[in-house]
Order: structure tokens, then sequence, then C-alpha cells
């Protein structure tokens, strides 16, 4: 967080509302982008919102760097009556991940929209990207649990209608968003029982307020059966093994900027409120470490070798990712369920990392479906003739995904493995070898299509994405490669939510 | 900026240099390979005048950058990467110029992609022998996994394809699980990677964890091709003859033994490879190695597989000698490295010279083949006797060297592996020679397909580097003196 100590971008004024307004920016966006008039205006207001949310998300980040922690009582009622925000150095590294990557999401909208939406739909699309935008920053910045179901639900509603717009380009968007409303409804109900567990408990919602009243009340059934029906209720949303059932279709089906956008932040956001839930909210015990111990790291174990399996016996290239997503997410919960300083550091960071990478490889894929309708591994044999640029930042993206030396994923597999073998869990070691060994039998026959195998006689030719779409394309894998030679910034945003969340610091 | 540095810095950009400059006048073979050469004796003479420095005491260090903290992308030249980056850059040349007539004669594809994937090849050796921790070597390593690849599938067929999956799944499927788990572990051990004069791990852990790491990191280098992860040598013979040649007797094999050498010496340290049981069960397995690829390789037909076999012999040897509870067994490793690669690049190169003038790849086919090349079968014959360990040739220098550490450290069954492989290779090699040279008078041989036989520079260089075998028989004590520190620093007092 140092970096950000001497980082002043805004006017004090401004900055002391930055909390709020990083969300009610987006919101407001989003109104705009539904009665602008086509879809080019729509793009301009949703790129104008996306860099207003990321300056704001930049100042709060350098009030936390200087002050720890910030309060922002909502409406000047204070907690526990009122509603509070509160962001910490993890709450402000998720808001700098998430407006950073909702800033190229809505940079690359501008052509990616033309070939996979409708044109009458897209003015609502960016409304609904801004809605989504302002659910993820609000879930990762407030400091009350009921209000989190809030913007959970308002993210939701936002990226159901997303996937659904996919439509146009595959109709199995349309089952794929109603089975993802379906699961996501269910996971939201469970995560509101859990609250209403912990409410009836402890008589507060504010999360702050919570930790306390709960490490009093020690063990007690009605808080474990709360965490539980959290965890659950979460874990659908994080798509945690075996609650994914829903990502594949969504992923698959969705826009690829709603591929990016969700494989980027949506599965993060839920991961982070899991892990604020268990380090930040819930009293250390045994209860807490026989959870994460039995429940959550073999869980995460399984996600790790079974969906990086069935990645293997994918044929189509947007789902082979989205398994990867599910793995992944095995990964960093793997990092978590250490329970140590250095384990949690690895984790957050990994989450960064697969931000990166997942977000330039959805990316890289819309960038081909710009110019050719390539679906199964085979439709990409040799695309990298005809897009090479494309098809190197997805090499890029995939080598990171592989965790290849100099890329961002090299790093986090090593924090990863050294926090495994600090904390002397040498079969999360083995798991995480098997898992990349895996994964790069996945990426690699996909890599082997595009780079050396030869087009398919009479399929259609792809051409180079359009520049609006290699830049942001280019920012994602740039950062991928930049942060695998210099991870200074995310490895000191990680070790500073790492402590946060074990109590070390504020 | 320092000298030192100066030279590491253009001892990497050269390679990377000549692949783009192939690339971009990819167009003009002849100014492309113009460029190549000129590009090959600069790296020579960049990589000898590192070795000079090293030798005076002077190492060129620098580092480049800090992912992490403990995690430095540094480099730092000692005598044995030195004595590899020489080795590398003098062979790269001469086999440049092998390549140029190999590839023209046989008519490959391609070409442009070819020599860009060799230059590149060549900068992931330059990086790993400089390198002056597990971290960069690894780096490095992997780069030359990469590069090489599309070298191995040149071809382009579905033996080539095949052949490049294997190679691709063994060497960084090898990597994932067991070298970086290895590496990792070192780091999270000994807080660091760094090559350290006498070890890094010593005093750090317990005897357990040491035995695993060493299992870990020495079968993690699977381009030392110890049994079982030696499938892919065999296989990897569909690439053109430079490509074996170069990289499949020199810089891809070697590095994997390099790296098992400088792991031995500057991780583990002679002290604790001494103590680690695990130490004693690689070199049962490699003594098996020795003993079962020399077998095999007798039985082999295609002269590009018997070679390909013998190397996978010769690489257990090095390995056998970086296990050996004396350090002299560092310096004889060291110096079997040199030799070998020299007398198999001569025997590679050979094969091809034989494949392009005739279209012969069996040695059944080669009988009597002498009467038309007896030139190039003087110089098989030169770089058999290397291999096998006669005189009066280097190969002899290190195989005395190597049974002599074995037994001085009562290694007998590594000692009598060894024996009873030169006995095999003296089974599978010289016959090739004889029958081509002296077959018997009915014998006619295989007829030219290339009007002419072997182009000119394709035997020039493979003159160069049989006489090569020659001259290491005198220089071998040389280079054995100038490893010497390698061996002798639990002795005498070395700075980090």
């Amino acid at each position: 967080m140092i970096l950000f100590e001497a980082l002043y971008v805004a006017p004090p004024a401004l900055t002391a509302q930055a909390p709020i307004l990083v969300i009610a920016g987006p919101l407001i966006g989003a109104c705009a982008a539904a009665l602008s008039p086509g879809g080019r205006t729509a793009w301009v207001v949703s790129v104008l919102t996306a860099v207003f949310a990321l300056w704001m998300a930049v100042a709060v980040a350098g009030e936390v760097a200087r002050e720890g922690a910030i309060d922002y009582a909502l409406g000047g009622f204070a907690p526990p009556m009122g509603i509070a925000l509160r962001i910490d150095a993890l709450g402000a590294t998720m808001a700098l991940l998430i407006a950073s990557v909702g800033l190229m999401g809505a940079l690359y909208s501008g052509h990616a929209l033309e070939s996979e939406v409708r044109a009458e739909k897209r003015t609502l699309f960016q409304s609904g990207y801004l809605v989504c935008l302002a659910g993820f920053l609000g879930l990762v910045l407030t400091g009350d649990a009921f209000n989190a179901f809030v913007f959970l639900e308002v993210s939701s509603i936002g990226t159901y209608a997303l996937v659904a717009v996919g439509e146009a380009r595959d109709r199995r968007a349309l089952p794929a968003a109603f089975n993802y409303l379906i699961f996501g409804t269910v996971g939201a109900t469970l995560y509101v029982l859990g609250v209403g567990f912990l409410y009836a408990a402890t008589g507060t919602l504010n999360l702050a307020d919570m930790a306390p009243r709960l490490a009093a009340l020690g063990d007690n059934s009605a808080v474990q059966a709360g965490l539980a029906f959290i965890v659950a209720g979460l874990g659908v949303k994080a798509a945690m093994f075996p609650l994914h059932g829903w990502l594949l279709g969504a992923y698959a089906g969705a826009p690829s900027l709603v591929s990016v956008f969700l494989a980027a932040t949506a599965t993060k956001a839920a991961i982070y409120l899991i892990i604020r839930f268990v380090f930040g909210v819930f009293p250390e015990g045994e209860f807490g470490e026989n959870f994460l111990r039995w429940i959550l790291a073999p869980l995460a174990a399984a996600a790790v070798i079974i969906c990086s399996m069935q990645a293997i016996f994918e044929r189509e290239v947007r789902r082979i990712l989205a398994f990867s997503s599910v793995a992944q997410v095995g990964f960093i919960l793997l990092g978590a369920s250490l329970a140590t300083t250095a384990g949690l550091s690895a984790g957050v960071f990994y989450l960064v990392a697969h931000a990166l990478m997942k977000g330039a490889l959805f990316m890289a894929v819309g960038a081909f479906a710009i110019s050719v309708r390539a679906r199964t591994v085979e439709d990409f044999s040799g695309i990298a003739r005809e897009a090479p640029w494309s098809a190197a930042a997805f090499a890029v993206g995939a080598a990171s995904l592989v965790g290849a030396p100099l890329t961002m994923g090299f790093l986090a597999k090593w924090s990863l493995v050294s926090s495994a073998l600090q904390a002397g869990e040498i079969w999360i070691v083995v798991v995480l070898a098997i898992g990349s060994l895996l994964t790069l039998i996945y990426v690699g026959r996909i890599l082997e299509a595009m780079f050396f195998r030869a087009p398919v006689r009479g399929a259609e030719r792809a051409s180079e994405a359009p520049v609006g779409v290699l830049v942001p394309l280019f920012v994602f894998s740039g950062l991928s490669l930049w942060f695998g030679v210099d991870a200074t910034l995310p490895a000191s945003l990680a070790n500073a939510s790492a402590s946060v969340l074990m109590g070390e610091a504020p | 900026m320092s000298s030192g540095e100066l030279l590491i810095l253009l001892a990497l950009a050269l390679p990377l240099f000549s692949a783009a400059v192939s690339y971009a006048v990819g167009r003009m073979p002849d100014v492309r390979e113009t460029l190549m050469l000129v590009a090959c004796v600069g790296l020579c003479i960049i990589t000898i005048s590192m070795f000079m420095r090293v030798g005076a005491g002077d190492a060129p260090e620098m580092v480049i950058a800090q992912p992490m903290p403990g995690l430095e992308i540094a480099f730092r030249v000692e005598p044995l990467g030195a004595l590899f980056a020489v080795m590398a850059s003098v062979l790269w040349a001469v086999n440049s110029l092998f390549s140029i007539g190999y590839m023209r004669g046989a008519r490959e594809a391609n070409q442009t992609r070819f020599y860009m994937c060799f230059a590149l090849a060549m900068f992931g050796v330059m990086g790993v022998a400089m390198a002056a921790n597990l971290f960069t070597l690894f780096i490095f390593y992997e780069l030359l996994t990469l590069a090489t690849y599309p070298l191995v599938t040149h071809k382009g067929n579905e033996a080539a394809r095949r052949a490049g999956r294997i190679y691709l799944g063994t060497l960084v499927g090898a990597s994932v699980v067991l070298f970086l788990p290895g590496i990792i572990g070192v780091a999270s051990v000994a807080g660091s990677t760094t090559f350290t004069p006498g070890g890094l791990l010593p005093g750090t852990t317990s005897t357990v964890i040491a035995n695993v790491l060493l299992l870990l990191l020495v079968f993690g280098a699977a381009k030392a091709a110890l049994i079982p992860l030696h499938r892919w040598l065999p296989e990897a013979m569909v690439a053109p003859a430079p490509v074996s040649a170069l990289l499949h007797a020199v810089a891809v094999v070697k590095a994997g033994v390099f790296a098992i050498l400088k792991i031995s010496a500057y991780i583990f340290g002679p002290e604790l490879i001494t103590a680690l049981p695990a130490a004693t069960w690689i070199l049962w397995l490699a003594a098996a190695t020795i003993v079962i690829s020399s077998l095999v390789a007798l039985s082999k037909d295609d002269l590009k597989a018997r070679l390909a076999w013998s190397t996978v012999g010769q690489l257990a040897y090095i390995t056998s000698a970086a296990m050996l509870p004396f350090a002299s067994g560092l310096v004889a490793g060291g110096l079997h490295m040199v030799v070998h690669a020299v007398a198999k690049i001569t025997l590679f190169m050979c094969a091809g010279a034989i494949y392009v003038a005739t279209g012969a790849v069996k040695v059944s086919e080669m009988g009597g083949a002498g009467r038309r090349m007896p030139i190039l079968f003087t110089f098989l014959f030169m770089a058999s006797l290397s291999v096998i360990g006669l005189p009066p040739m280097g190969g002899m220098w290190s195989k005395f060297l190597l049974v002599d550490a074995s037994f001085g450290s009562g290694e007998w069954l590594t000692a009598t592996a060894m024996i009873v492989s030169s006995l095999l290779s003296v089974a599978y090699f010289l016959p090739v020679a004889f029958n081509a040279l002296f077959a018997p008078a009915g014998v006619k041989g295989p007829e030219f397909t290339r009007p002419g036989g072997a182009p000119g520079t394709v035997l020039t260089a493979a003159g160069v580097t049989a006489i090569g075998c020659l001259g290491l028989f005198i220089a071998a004590e040389f280079i054995a003196n100038y490893l010497e520190p390698l061996g002798a620093f639990t002795l005498i007092e070395v700075a980090p």
C-alpha cells in the first residue's frame, strides 16, 4: 500500500466523499446510459463513468494507505444504526481491481458489442454493465452484512440480463442465463438466511461490530449454522466447487465482454466476501479451523483436480476457460485455507493474477469472435497467422495461467507453493503441482491449435481485431507480464490485505 | 555499466539479435546466413573473453530484476558456466556452417523459422550457462524447451507432431511437477536459490528434506534424460540433423546435466551430497541407465537412433559424476560434458552428411559407403573413438577421470557400469566405421543421391569438430585445471 500513500489524485473534499462516489458514479451512469439515444453515446457514457469510478477508487486507495481504514457513514447515520462503508486494504485492493477491469471492459465494449449484441439492446446493455459495476464495487466496499446482500443482488440482476443478451451469438445463452438466475437466487437466499442467523445471535448487521460480539458468544451452533449458510450461499456466487454448475453456461454463452467481466470480477467479489467473513468476522477457534481444513481445502483441491480434468476433455474454447476458472478459484481458496498471512497474501495475489490473465484470455477470444465464429479448439486452428496480435495476447494470458516464469501467474503459484510449504501442508503442494500440469495440458492444446496447426480447409478466415479491442487486451496481458517481472504493486497490496485479515493491521 | 555486465548483456543480446535479423531478412537466404555466421563468431569472442576473465578470477555478474524478495533474475559466470558457454557458442558456430549446407542440400522448408528458433535456443543456453541462481536457470531452461519445440516438429508430419508432444510433455511436465516444486522447496528452506560455492543447503535443513529436494531437482531436470524420463530424446530424432547435432547432443541435453552439476556443486555441495542416501539411489539408477541404454543402442539399426541412445548413456555418466561423494567427480563430469559434446556433434553431423549425400539412414545400408566418402567416415571413426574413450582422443581422459573418481569413492557399481558400457560402445560404434571403410570387395555401398556427395560446408564442419576431439586429448588437462575451483572449494576458501 506504501505506493499509494503519496497519491493525492483528487481534492480533499472530493476524496472525503470518494467511497460513496465509487458506487454512486456507476449507478448514475447506468441511468444516463439507459436514457442515451444510441449505442455509441451509451458507450461514451460507460467509458466516462468507468474512468470516474477508477479515479475515485484510486482516491480511496490513497486514503486507505494513509489512514489504515476508512469508515464512511451513509447519510451521516452512525453505525450500528446507520449503514456504513468500511474500506481497508483488502477492500481497496478489490475496488481497484474491479474498477480497472470495469474500465478495460468498457473500452473494449465499443467494438466487441457490434458483433455480439443486437443493435437495439446496446444502450440497455451498457446500462446493465454499469449496474453490475456499481454492485460489485459496493459489495467490496460495504461494511454491513445486509447491505452486502443488496449489492450482491444489484450486481446479480445486472449479470443475469447481460448473460441473456448473448443470445444474439449463441442461443444457449438464454437457458444459461435462466440457470444462472435460479442458482444465483438460491445462493443469495442462503446468504441472507445466514445473515439472519447472525443477526439473531448478535443483534447487529455491521461487520466490524459483529466480530467482537461473535467472539464473546464462543461456541454457538446458531452462529456456526450461519457461517455454513453464508459460505454455501456465497460459494454459489464464487463458483466454489461443487456449486459451479451455472458458471459454464454463463461464461460460454454470454457476450465476451460479460465473460471477461464475470471472470475477472464476479467470482472474485464473492471470494472476497467469503474470505472477509471467515477471517474478518468469525472468531478464531476449532470450528473455523476444522471448517477450513476439512471442508474448504478439500473442496478447493477437488476443484483444482476435477475441473482441470474436465477442461482437458472439453472441446469448446470458452467452456475450457470456464472450467479453468472454477479450477483457479480452487487455487485461490487453497491459499486462503492455509489460514496464515503468507497463505492469504498468496491467495489475494493469485486472485489479482487470475483476474488479469482470465480477462486477457476471454478478451482475446472475443477479439477473434469479431471476425470469425470459432467455437471449438479445431476452429481456432492456425488463427495466429490471421490475427497475430490477438493470438500473442492470448498466449501471454495462457502462459500466465500455466504459471510460466516471467508472468504474474508464475509468481502467484510460487508464493502459493512456498506458503503451503511454510505451513507444512505438503499435500497442497502436490495438488498445486498436479493442477499446474493439467492446466498445461488443456492450455497447450489450444495453443498448439492456434500456433502450430494449419487452418481447417474451407473455414472462415479470421482477421485482426480493431485497435479499440487490442488496447484493453494488451493492457491485460501487458500487466500480466509487467507484474511477472516487478510485482511490487500487487505484492504490497496482497500483503497489506492479508495482514488486515489476520488482524495484524487495522 | 562495468565491462563484466556488458559481456553478460552482449552474450544474451547477440542470439536474440540474430533471431530478429533472421526474421527481418528471411527472404534473402544469403544475407540471413551470412549475418547469422557473424553473430556466431561474435558470440564465440564474447564467451571466450568471459572464459578468460573467469579464469583470471574476475567473474562477471549482474542483477537484472527482482520480481519478489528472494527471487532474482541475476547472472554470475563461474568456471563451469563459462566452459559451458564457450562450448555451446563454438559448437553453434560450427553447427551453423553445417546447417547451411544441410538445410540447402536436403531442401528443407521454413528455413527462416528454423534459424530463428535456433538463435532463440542459443539465447536460452546462454541464460542457463550464466544464471546466478536456480530461478534464473529455470526461466532460461524452460525457454530452451519452448524454443526447440518448433525445431523438433520441423517436418510438420504426424510423426514429428507426436515426437513434439512427447518432447514438450516430458520436459515441461517434469519441470512443473518436479523441478519447480524442488526450486520452491530450496527457496523456502534456504531463503534464496543463489548458487553458493560449497553449497547453499548445508546447515539449513534436515537430511530427509534434502533427500526429497535432491530427487525432485535431479529428476526435474529431465533434459538429462535419466531413465525413466529419457523417452523424449530418441523421439526427438525426427528433427533435421543440425537440430539433433547441436540441440540433442549439445545444448538441450547438456543444459540438463549442466543444471545437475550446478545443483550438486552449488546447491547441495559435495559434503551434503556425500551424506545423502538419495545420491546413492540416483547413482544406482544412473548405472542402470548407462548399461540399458548401451544395450538398446546396440539393437538399433537407424544411425541417429543409435546415437541418441548412446547419448542417454553418456548423460548418465555425467549425472553419476555429479552424485559422486567426492568433488573430483564434478571436475570429471564437467570435462566429460565438453568432450562428449564435441564427439557427439561430430557423429550427428556425419550422420546428417551421409543422409544428404546418399539418403541412407540405417547402419546396414552404409556398408562400403566409405569408398565414396573416405574422409567423412574417418571423421566418424575419430569421434567414435572419443565416445568409446580410446586414445588419442579427449574421451579417454574424461572416462579415465570418471572411472577413477568412481573407484576412488568406492562406487564399484558405477565404475563397473561405465566399463561395461564402454565395451558395449565398442560393439555398437566401431562396426559402423569399419564396415563402411573396410567393406569386403563385393559390397558396393549406397549411390550418391545428391551430385557431388555431401556439401563442402558440411564436411568442413564435421572436420573441425573431429579434429577438436583430437585437440581435447591435449587440452583435457587445461580444462580440468580450469574446473579445479569447482572441486577444491572445500579445501581452499572461495569468496561467495
